[in-house]
């Protein structure tokens, strides 16, 4: 119908599927996103890590490049092992941090800011559909920024060495796949539940790195107070870092973590309350996202 | 048919605090008025249909649906106009519109060209593309309208939908209003404290009063009913004696302020008779009209009760 005649008349097209219709706000988000020049030069700048693993990689393997270069013997000198990757992996990890402290706080606050939580939630799509929509866009930046380019290297890799190579270390694809994707959840529901409680955009950035480091440092003080090491559980980075350990490496490790996300060597903490105590934080985040993702605001 | 909407022993309760007490109603008219003052429990209860708060007891269904078990059809079939200030400031208009379309599931084509019907509708075609932030508040309650339409909601829930217009904005939105109950197509609920406009826009209204239901009327049938209503002024010493005459040929009978007579003619007496019987009793009848029990009498009878019950 054309716009001039100006009357209402109702719908009775198609719709869409419900299990997809999340995905509208991803689409809408990453609009968004696009606008802003900066984040998009930070996002295109956080592959500079990975093009140059990429590079020594296929320079690595090529005897004649080498010799271009006059560097026969450089490759003893960089191994592509378990401490390629895992670094690969600590510098991408912390680019996503600052990516959800960027993008993260724009995504609920603007919304309980300006009431319009009651519109999304009047309309056949729940708050679990809402949440999920709004992490899928952090998600999905951030797992383009560290376990896709590491997944991608570790093809490269494997297509220069040969199957033998990826079957003996298909453990390091696995332990960045799943390394990378306990990191970024945490961080999609770390920077949403403090977006849904802090409506200023720049104070609830902030508060995402404080809550890595300032915790941290609180830990730390815990632990030189205390003369114990249970102020680690505290250390954010300490807790990915001791995870990550198993997963690359399983039981018999060589490395303490990676970079940004080292464990202190004899201060290790039991596994058990690694994973236990980054479970207990998501489940703060799903209690504060669930006490604020509402369609209405209950005064008791 | 369904009613539009069925309440069932329906309570909320915030806490232990009840706001939404036993509520029973069966709602079937095309356009439906919630009123009561403050604290009343009309947010609460639209917010329940919505899905919002979940009953403590009993149940509330919306055209058969229960809002408890069938949240998500029900929602599919709403379009909600809230009270307050609800979008995000930073996107344009349409884009608002469309993006609330496609939630309410429409695919990404239809909902764009709907959101521009919906705003050239709602007369907002000229600022479609500027950002919502920037509208005035009139232009944000019928940008507000705009979301609640665009999709073809079966029920459309506005909640103090002239709150904070001027005159002649008011009027327009109340224009929109009964246009689109005209067009037949949706049912709607409009909650206002304003008596104006639920008795402009609405066939049935349900007085809610400290969370009970304390009237319910069909302001149809009222308006039927009461077309023998009369008022009138009169001068003259034996206003008593012309009152029992007028009992005596059957009328029910009021002294009002200011000499004024409220009457209810039985059927059959003419007009004519009440001309004769005041001249009779040498009182002169200096105005006559008809009159019917407005919205305002049913409210503020609604209101004496001191707990709201019926």
């Amino acid at each position: 119908m054309a716009v001039y005649k100006k009357t209402y008349r109702p719908y009775d097209g198609a719709l869409t599927s419900p299990l997809s219709r999340f995905l509208v706000i991803p689409r809408y988000a990453f609009e968004d996103m696009q606008k802003s020049r900066f984040l998009t030069i930070f996002f295109l700048a956080s592959f500079i890590y990975p093009l140059i693993c990429a590079l020594i990689i296929y320079v690595q393997h090529n005897a004649s490049a080498l010799n271009l270069l006059g560097v026969q013997n450089a490759n003893r000198l960089i191994s592509i092992n378990v401490t390629f990757f895992m670094s690969l992996l600590g510098w991408q990890s912390m680019l996503a941090l600052f990516l959800a402290a960027f993008t993260g706080p724009g995504q609920v606050s603007p919304d309980l800011a300006n009431n319009a939580l009651s519109l999304y939630l009047a309309r056949p799509f729940s708050r679990v559909e809402y949440v999920l929509g709004k992490m899928t866009i952090l998600l999905a930046l951030m797992s383009a920024m560290t376990w896709v380019p590491g997944l991608l290297l570790f093809g490269l890799e494997g297509y220069m060495e040969g199957w033998q190579w990826m079957r003996d270390n298909a453990r390091l694809a696995s332990g960045m796949f799943f390394g990378a994707w306990v990191w970024i959840l945490l961080l999609a529901l770390l920077a949403l539940a403090l977006s849904a409680w802090v409506k200023w955009k720049p104070a609830a950035g902030a508060l995402m790195f404080g809550v890595f480091f300032v915790a941290g440092g609180f830990g730390a003080t815990i632990n030189a107070v205390q003369r114990t090491k249970w102020g680690h559980l505290f250390n954010i980075s300490e807790l990915i870092g001791s995870i990550w350990v198993q997963l690359f490496e399983g039981r018999t490790h060589i490395t303490n973590g990676a970079v940004f996300f080292r464990v202190i060597e004899g201060e290790e903490l039991p596994l058990w309350c690694c994973w236990a105590a980054l479970a207990v934080l998501c489940l703060i985040c799903l209690y504060m996202l669930a006490r604020k993702i509402r369609g209405a605001e209950v005064v008791r | 048919m369904d009613p539009v909407i069925e309440l069932d022993g329906l309570e909320v309760r915030f806490g232990k605090r009840a706001i939404l007490k036993n509520l029973k109603a069966k709602l079937t008219g095309r356009s439906i008025g919630l009123l009561g003052p403050n604290g009343a429990g009309k947010s609460t209860l639209i917010n329940t249909l919505l899905g919002f708060h979940k009953p403590f007891s009993g149940t509330a269904r919306i055209f058969g649906r229960d809002v408890r078990t069938h949240a998500r059809e029900v929602r599919s079939l709403i379009g909600y106009m809230p009270e307050n200030d609800s979008f995000i400031a930073s996107m344009s208009g349409v884009r608002f519109v469309r993006l609330m379309a496609e939630l309410a599931g429409l695919p990404p084509e239809h909902a764009l060209e709907r959101a521009h019907e919906a705003f050239f509708y709602v007369g907002l075609g000229e600022v479609r593309y500027r950002n919502l932030g920037t509208y005035s508040l009139g232009m944000k309650q019928a940008a507000k309208l705009a979301q609640a339409i665009a999709h073809g909601p079966k029920l459309l829930v506005l909640d103090e939908p002239t709150n904070g217009l001027d005159p002649p904005a008011r009027i327009r939105m109340i224009q929109l209003i009964q246009e689109i109950r005209d067009r037949g197509d949706l049912h709607l609920i409009l909650s206002s404290h304003l008596l104006r406009d639920v008795e402009e826009c609405c066939d049935e209204v349900l007085i809610l009063k400290d969370g009970n239901v304390a009237a319910f009327c069909n302001l149809e049938e009222e308006r039927r009913s009461n077309r023998r209503f009369l008022e009138l002024e009169t001068r003259g010493e034996a206003n008593g004696y012309f009152l029992e005459s007028m009992e005596k040929l059957g009328c029910e009978t009021a002294i009002g302020a200011q000499g004024r007579v409220k009457l209810v003619l039985p059927d059959g007496l003419e007009v004519r008779q009440l001309y004769e019987v005041a001249a009779a009793q040498n009182v002169q009848i200096r105005r006559l009209n008809r009159k019917r029990d407005s919205l305002e009498d049913i409210f503020l009878k609604a209101m004496e009760n001191p707990d709201g019950r019926l």
